[in-house]
């Protein structure tokens, strides 16, 4: 069976077909970053998207993704950091910051299709996301600087440089 | 593994620095921050290694599970050190008693216990540096200065980094307490300020730094199925269908311990029976999970009934006196006798369970001679010793490499599922990661203890508090003794402030597991006490706050130099400070209220005033909550402001519908669409003042949780003229919008 996954095709020689995408991704490709939270897409953890579209991989059997191609959340920045991450860092939203990798793909998908999202689409896109630790309102901020930062350029060409020396460390405010 | 760290060492420093380096990726796992640089590393103390590239790397000793300790414990010894944080790696220490002492995530103590320590380590290495470059220039010690990771002559104009002279440093002798002077406050450059996690760059690229996302060489992949009914242990099992399923490599019974476990951490080396089922990959392992077949032996297991529970608790709550006394101060019979007014009212709670995100997973490594295990315990050292206990095997066979955990709130105090993993590595003979899934960490938790509040207040002519009666009812395993956050708090208000006070218990028994649930016991007497004392208020025909105020009484630290005590003038200042923010008194629209908690707990003086508005049908939109605190000094503004933030979301998580119920001995919920945590749209606007305090640090991770669900069910009540007094509210037919 082949995969395409953050633009690599993968071939899972032998999988079960049955195979949620989430245990495939993190057993048999090696990316762990999508987390497993609660197995019923109840919690968001495990946001990925296909073909642009964010979906719960621990819903979505291998047998059933064909030829859509998967993003993850190493997928998500090349060399640059997308501007989500970045604003997640900014707003130094974790805390444990398990679930943030969900997070950040729900966000991103929204900013997507809806550059200047409204509080209300905010809470429609992200109603699907628990954060255990209560980070809420760094969310909606971080996606609301993203969204800044976003609007009027193309999706993969803004960003700064992602090595930790050139962050002063300090959080926005 | 990554070897940066660790490359160019001097050979003296080889055996102590490799352990340090342990946790940079023994046996090929990521972890947190590793080293970046090739550099030569100088090992000045346990905690502070500098390159000569002038990369400084600071261990950080406590397990974080989202509390920021991997951030705020370095920052203390990196003010000290005078460090340039943009040049400061975290990495996370090996469990190491010797030379990091105790190592556990609890009682929001991790920056209240290394407060001095760390400090001393960072001025520590600071001197080392500034004695060397002493020595190498020729100057006077007393002649030099530091900026953030330079060395400076002020006399001369000469300047240097550190890393000119770290390698020198590491003969110097290690200066004594009395050798080093601390930084004044004043001159803190980084203490204070709104430092980002420094997580936070590997969290946001998905890097593999959690618990579940170890991986080891020849690792296999297990699930392990237990008996619903807590306690029972497996007879058989369709064994030889189970094996025969794709992927699966074995599947075998653990007899184990037979009956419910109990809290105790530090001896506790319970195994409950069950069936291992090994497999390839994680997912053939939780499939083979619909196959398995077990007859279960439950002539020891649970048969505890919540809804019994309840009755009998609630009945026992109407007495105002129970079974055993545990306070009685003044003359409380007296003080009730003489009251003009007498008030009685019973507060419910119940079970509720931890839902962490990151449902428990280990990995373990057991042969004939050592245990090797990686885990997001809370207690990694509790974890050592009792894997030690349980195959008798000396403490130095046992290595426990801390790794982060995506949440914890208690649960990961206790160390039953590293057990598992190691018993069922041991059978296999290879390294095993077990996973459990969240229908087993929901049905196989340590439950926050349902306690219920028999209480009676005694009021004078003038509407003055002359006499409280607490009858707390709740959970013992034994009958007996209170299970862990099931017993009574001691020193606070109101119980040590007003004159006349009696505080019983009653214990039911119970064998479902109970165990620390963030902020143990207060979070309970918080809702039953501050909502009662609002209750009086009304009764006595005074305003909330004036009422709370006149209540505290005299202005007194109880227990002075003692930060664990309740200080009245600090009490005072936090809720003057939260009833100015969030404009107490401001007249509100029909519907909408303003209700105030407040709660000492954890070393941690906070206030809460919650707005909310209820509607017709009893939904209840939680607008705004603000909250004032004083913590003492604040370490990472950014990270303890993220801690209070997190705390109102959990406390209004919990107390909108969080319940577990418990039938012939099981738990009855088995994921989140039973047992709902609030999401994004329910979550309030949330304020957080720190008051300016020179007393030393003290935790953020729990205090700010206790006042939340009294603040809001007394705006509740604000609102809607509604008492609530058993959590959570959905019980009373109210529904958090």
């Amino acid at each position: 069976m082949q995969v395409s996954i953050n633009g690599k095709s993968h071939e899972l020689a032998g999988a079960d077909p049955d195979m949620p995408l989430l245990w495939a991704l993190r057993d048999l490709v090696g990316l762990v970053g999508t987390k497993y939270g609660c197995g019923v897409a109840q919690c968001g953890a495990c946001t990925v998207w296909l073909d642009d579209v964010p979906i719960r991989s621990c819903q979505m059997p291998l047998g059933a993704i064909k030829d859509r191609a998967v993003t993850t959340i190493e997928g998500l920045a090349g060399d640059i950091l997308h501007p989500v991450q970045e604003a997640w860092i900014a707003h130094d939203v974790a805390q444990c910051g398990y679930c943030q990798a969900g997070q950040i793909m729900s966000a991103a998908a929204l900013l997507k299709s809806n550059p200047n999202p409204s509080s209300e689409a905010i809470e429609g896109a992200m109603a699907g996301n628990i954060c255990r630790c209560g980070t809420y309102s760094r969310i909606v901020a971080a996606i609301q600087t993203a969204s800044t930062r976003l609007q009027g350029l193309s999706f993969y060409e803004v960003g700064h440089d992602t090595t930790e020396s050139q962050f002063d460390g300090k959080v926005s405010v | 593994m990554s070897t940066g760290a660790v490359h160019g060492l001097k050979r003296r420093d080889f055996i102590r620095y490799s352990s340090f380096g342990l946790a940079l990726g023994s046996g090929g796992i990521s972890v947190v921050a590793t080293a970046k640089t090739s550099a030569p590393a100088n090992l000045l103390n346990p905690y502070v290694v500098i390159h000569d590239d002038g990369r400084i790397v600071i261990a950080a000793p406590n397990p974080d599970v989202g509390q920021g300790v991997n951030t705020a414990l370095p920052m203390i010894v990196a003010e000290e050190l005078d460090a340039d944080w943009k040049a400061v790696e975290v990495i996370l220490a090996p469990i190491d008693a010797n030379r990091f002492g105790a190592q556990f995530a609890g009682g929001s103590l991790s920056v209240r216990n290394r407060w001095n320590e760390l400090r001393q380590m960072g001025a520590a290495a600071r001197e080392m540096i500034l004695r060397s470059a002493a020595q190498q220039w020729g100057v006077p010690r007393v002649e030099l200065t530091t900026q953030p990771s330079m060395v400076l002559h002020p006399p001369s104009g000469r300047s240097a980094s550190f890393a000119e002279f770290v390698a020198a440093a590491t003969e110097q002798p290690v200066p004594a307490d009395g050798e080093v002077v601390l930084k004044a406050r004043s001159d803190y450059r980084l203490l204070g300020q709104r430092i980002v996690n420094a997580a936070a760059s590997d969290i946001v690229r998905g890097r593999p730094i959690f618990g579940i996302d170890v991986s080891v060489p020849e690792m296999l992949y297990a699930t392990y199925v237990k008996c619903p009914q807590i306690g029972g242990v497996p007879k058989t099992a369709n064994l030889a269908e189970v094996k025969g399923l794709a992927g699966i490599l074995d599947a075998f019974i653990i007899a184990g311990d037979a009956g419910p476990p109990s809290f105790d951490l530090s001896k506790s080396i319970h195994v409950a029976g069950g069936v291992a089922i090994v497999a390839s990959n994680t997912w053939a392992a939780i499939k083979a999970r619909r196959t398995l077949k077990v007859e279960w032996d439950i002539s020891s297991a649970s048969t505890d009934d919540s809804a019994a529970i309840e009755a009998k608790a609630l009945k026992a709550a109407e007495r105002a006196t129970g079974e055993r006394e545990v306070k009685n101060s003044g003359d409380p019979e007296a003080a009730f006798a003489n009251a003009k007014r007498v008030l009685s009212s019973v507060y419910a709670t119940d079970f509720i369970s931890h839902a962490q995100l990151e449902p428990q997973s280990c990995v373990a490594h057991t042969t004939a001679t050592a245990v090797e295990v990686w885990t997001s315990s809370q207690t990694p050292g509790y974890a050592q010793a009792t894997l030690a206990k349980l195959f008798e095997l000396p403490a130095e066979a046992i290595t426990v490499h801390q790794v982060r955990g995506g949440g914890g709130f208690g649960r990961r105090l206790s160390n039953e599922y590293v057990r598992e993993a190691a018993v069922i590595s041991k059978h296999m003979g290879k390294p095993v990661k077990l996973q459990w899934m969240r229908e087993d960490d929901m049905a196989f938790d340590f439950y926050r203890s349902p306690a219920y509040f028999g209480l009676q207040a005694a009021l004078s002519e003038s509407g003055e508090l002359t006499g409280w009666r607490n009858h707390v009812v709740s959970v013992s395993s034994d009958g007996e003794e209170a299970n862990y956050g099931a017993g009574y708090r001691g020193y606070n208000f109101p119980d040590d402030v007003i004159p006349n006070v009696h505080i019983s218990q009653t214990m039911l028994a119970s064998k479902t597991p109970t165990g620390a649930w963030r902020a143990p016991i207060s979070n309970v007497y918080a809702f039953a006490e501050q909502s009662f004392l609002h209750e009086l208020a009304e009764a006595a025909g005074q305003e909330h706050r004036e009422f709370l105020m006149a209540a505290l009484g005299e202005d007194k630290w109880f227990k002075p130099d003692d930060l664990a005590s309740l200080n009245t003038v600090r009490a005072r200042e936090v809720i003057a400070a939260v009833t100015r923010a969030a404009g107490w008194g401001r007249g509100l629209p029909e519907g909408r209220g303003l209700g105030l908690g407040f709660f000492f707990s954890h070393a941690g003086h906070v206030a809460e005033v919650a707005e909310v508005s209820v509607n017709a049908d009893k939904q209840v939109t939680v607008h705004e909550v603000w909250v004032a605190a004083d913590l003492g000094q604040i370490v990472n503004l950014s990270g303890a402001e993220n801690q209070f933030q997190g705390s109102v979301v959990d406390g209004v998580s919990a107390l909108a519908d969080q319940r577990i119920s418990i039938r012939s001995g099981a738990i009855e919920q088995t994921n989140f669409h039973q047992y709902p945590l609030l999401r994004l749209p329910q979550s309030p606007k949330i304020n957080v003042e720190f008051l300016a305090s020179d007393y030393p640090p003290s935790g953020a991770g729990e205090p700010a949780l206790p006042p939340v669900a009294p603040a809001i069910c007394n705006a509740v009540y604000a609102a809607c003229g509604e008492r609530i007094r058993s959590l959570p509210i959905s019980r009373a037919g109210f529904q958090v919008v």
